[in-house]
C-alpha cells in the first residue's frame, strides 16, 4: 500500500466524512476512509435530530434503507422552573409528508454510511488513528497512521469537534471554552408500544424535545429528550465557560434534569443502554468562519466548526452531509484539473457559500450572543410560567383581562420590561 | 426517577476496549497544584475520570473516559497531556 497514492484521503468516518468519500467514490475517485474507532460508528454521539432533506441527492432511498429511529413529527420547545413547566407543543402532519427529520443513533447510522462507501468503492480502514499530516513544502500530501505513511493528493479532515489535526496542522487553535458545550446523554431502553402510548404518537413518529431553564440549574445550554425506535436519548448541553465558572458537576446538572418531575415521567421505567458524552461547538458561525482550507487540505463537519442552536433547532449533521457534498464536488474539480493549490482547494469555499451552510451561518452569526443572555436560563421560564397562573389560577379574585395579566407578571418579575423587550426583539432577530 | 445507578456502574454498561498499559491521558501534577485546577477536572468530566487524592494529586482512571474532551478544552495549558486513545481502542459506543 506504501507506493499507492489515493486521490483523497478522508480522516473520520462520521456523517460529514462518510458523505465526502461516498460521493467522490461515485464520481470515480480512489477514496480511503480512515476510522480511529474499530468499527464507525463507534466513536460517535449527537443529541440525535436529523434534518435529513439535504441526502436525498446522495440516498434517494434513505428514509426506507438507512437505520433511522423514528419519523419526528411533534417539536416541544420547553421552559423549564423547578416547580412549573411551559412548554409550545407543535404536531403537524406536514412533518411527515415530506419526512423533515428523523431521530437516529449515530453508532447504526454511521456503521451504514461507512457501508454505503464500501460499496461504492471506498476502501474503510477501521481501527486507524490519524496521528499527523505529510506535507510538501505548503501542501498537504497525505496522513501518518501508525508509523505507516499514506499518500493522497487531497486530504479532507472529517475528525470531529476536536480535531488534533486541524490543530497540529496551526489550521486552528484551541477554541475558547465560550465556544464550546458538553453534551451528556442517556439512551434509556423503552418498548416502542409503550413509547408512542407515552408520547402520543403514531407508529413509526417521533418528538423531539428542546428544553432550557431550570434543566441546566442556571447553566447557559438546555436540555433535549428525543423518542428512538424502542428507546429515548436524553441528557444536557452545557457551555463549558459557564459550568466551569458555576462551581457544578457536569455529572450532577445531567441527574438534575433526568430526576425533574417533567421529565422524570416521561422517562420512567426506563433501563439505562448507554452513558456517554461528546463537545459540541456552541458559537457554530464564530468558528466556521476561521480557514477551512490548505493547499491539498479541506475541513468539513464538526471540525470546520458547522453547528447551529437555533434554539427551536439544533444542526449539525445536516450541515456535516453538505459540507461533505462541497467538499467533493470541490476535490473532484481539484482532481480532474489536477491542481491542488490554495485557489484550486478554494472552490470549497465558493461550492459551501453557495449553498444553505454558508447562508444560514451567516443567518444566525448573532444567535451566540443571544444565547449569553442569562436570563434565559431563569427568568424567561419563570415570566411564562406566571403569566400562565395568572391565567388558570382562578382563586375567586374578579379575572383581569389578559393585558393586565401580563402587566402584573411582568412588573413582578425579575425581567423589568426594557430586558424582556431586548430579550424579545433580540431573539427575533438573531434567531 | 429512574436509578441509573452511579457513574461507576453507568460507565460499566457501555463498551470498551481498554489499552492496558497505554494510559491516553497524563496529568501534570505541577501545574494543575500550581493553577488550582484541580476539583475543575473532577466535576467537568462526565466520566468522572479525575478524582483527587491524597496531597491533591489527581488521579485518572482513564480507562472510563468517554473522549469528549471537555477536560482538555477547560484545563490551563500544560495540565493535561491528552490524546485520543490508539486506533481500535477505547470507547465503543453502541447508541452514540
Amino acid at each position: 500500500m506504501e507506493d499507492e497514492v489515493f486521490d483523497v484521503i478522508v480522516v473520520g468516518g462520521g456523517v460529514a466524512g462518510c458523505v465526502t468519500a461516498y460521493q467522490l467514490a461515485r464520481a470515480g475517485r480512489s477514496v480511503a476512509l480512515l476510522e480511529r474507532g474499530a468499527v464507525p460508528g463507534s466513536k460517535n454521539l449527537s443529541g440525535g435530530v436529523f434534518y435529513w432533506r439535504v441526502l436525498q441527492e446522495v440516498f434517494p432511498d434513505f428514509l426506507e434503507s438507512a437505520p433511522i429511529e423514528r419519523r419526528i413529527t411533534r417539536n416541544c420547545l420547553s421552559l423549564l422552573n423547578e416547580s412549573s413547566c411551559v412548554t409550545v407543543d407543535y404536531w403537524d402532519a406536514r412533518l411527515a409528508e415530506p419526512v423533515n427529520a428523523v431521530s437516529v443513533l449515530r453508532a447504526r447510522l454511521d456503521a451504514w454510511l461507512a457501508e454505503q462507501c464500501e460499496e461504492a468503492g471506498v476502501a474503510v480502514l477501521s481501527g486507524v488513528r490519524v496521528d499527523g499530516l505529510l506535507r510538501h513544502g505548503d501542501s498537504v500530501v497525505g496522513v501518518r497512521a501508525d508509523d505507516e505513511e499514506l499518500a493522497a493528493r487531497v486530504v479532507i479532515l472529517a475528525d470531529g469537534v476536536n480535531s488534533f489535526l486541524a490543530r497540529d496542522a496551526g489550521i486552528r487553535a484551541m477554541e475558547p471554552t465560550k465556544h464550546l458545550a458538553v453534551g451528556i446523554k442517556s439512551v434509556l431502553g423503552i418498548p416502542a408500544q409503550r413509547l408512542e402510548e407515552r408520547f402520543g404518537l403514531a407508529e413509526g413518529e417521533g418528538t423531539a424535545y428542546a428544553v432550557v431553564g431550570d434543566c441546566t440549574q442556571g447553566v447557559a445550554g438546555g436540555g433535549f429528550l428525543y423518542t428512538n425506535s424502542d428507546s429515548i436519548s436524553v441528557g444536557v448541553v452545557l457551555r463549558l465557560d459557564d459550568l466551569a465558572a458555576s462551581g457544578r458537576s457536569a455529572s450532577d446538572i445531567h441527574d438534575h434534569f433526568l430526576s425533574h418531575p417533567v421529565i422524570s415521567r416521561l422517562v420512567a421505567g426506563g433501563t439505562l443502554l448507554e452513558y456517554g458524552s461528546h463537545l459540541t461547538i456552541e458559537a457554530g458561525p464564530q468558528v466556521a468562519s476561521q480557514d477551512l482550507t490548505r493547499p491539498g487540505l479541506m475541513l468539513v463537519g464538526d471540525a470546520a466548526g458547522f453547528t447551529l442552536n437555533t434554539g427551536f433547532t439544533i444542526r449539525g449533521m445536516d450541515l456535516a452531509a453538505a459540507s461533505g457534498i462541497a467538499a467533493a464536488r470541490a476535490a473532484d474539480a481539484a482532481l480532474t484539473d489536477g491542481d491542488y493549490s490554495q485557489q484550486s482547494i478554494d472552490r470549497y469555499r465558493a461550492e459551501l457559500a453557495a449553498t444553505f451552510v454558508g447562508r444560514d451561518l451567516k443567518t444566525y452569526a448573532k444567535a451566540p450572543a443571544f444565547f449569553e443572555n442569562q436570563s434565559i436560563y431563569r427568568e424567561a421560564g419563570l415570566l411564562a410560567a406566571d403569566i400562565m397562573h395568572g391565567i388558570y389560577d382562578l382563586d375567586t379574585s374578579p379575572r383581569a383581562h389578559l393585558r393586565d395579566v401580563v402587566r402584573r407578571a411582568v412588573s413582578g418579575s425579575d425581567l423589568g420590561w426594557r430586558q424582556l423587550a431586548g430579550l424579545v426583539l433580540g431573539g427575533m432577530r438573531s434567531l | 426517577m429512574n436509578d441509573l445507578g452511579s457513574i461507576a456502574e453507568r460507565l460499566a454498561a457501555n463498551a470498551y476496549a481498554v489499552d492496558e498499559g497505554h494510559a491516553h491521558i497524563e496529568v501534570n501534577q505541577e501545574v494543575v497544584q500550581r493553577t488550582g485546577s484541580g476539583p475543575l477536572l473532577v466535576r467537568v468530566c462526565p466520566a468522572h475520570v479525575y478524582s483527587q487524592g491524597e496531597g491533591g494529586r489527581i488521579e485518572v482512571a482513564w480507562a472510563g473516559c468517554l473522549e469528549c474532551g471537555t477536560c482538555l478544552a477547560v484545563a490551563p495549558d500544560g495540565a493535561l497531556t491528552w490524546h485520543y486513545p490508539r486506533g481500535g481502542f477505547g470507547i465503543s459506543f453502541r447508541s452514540g
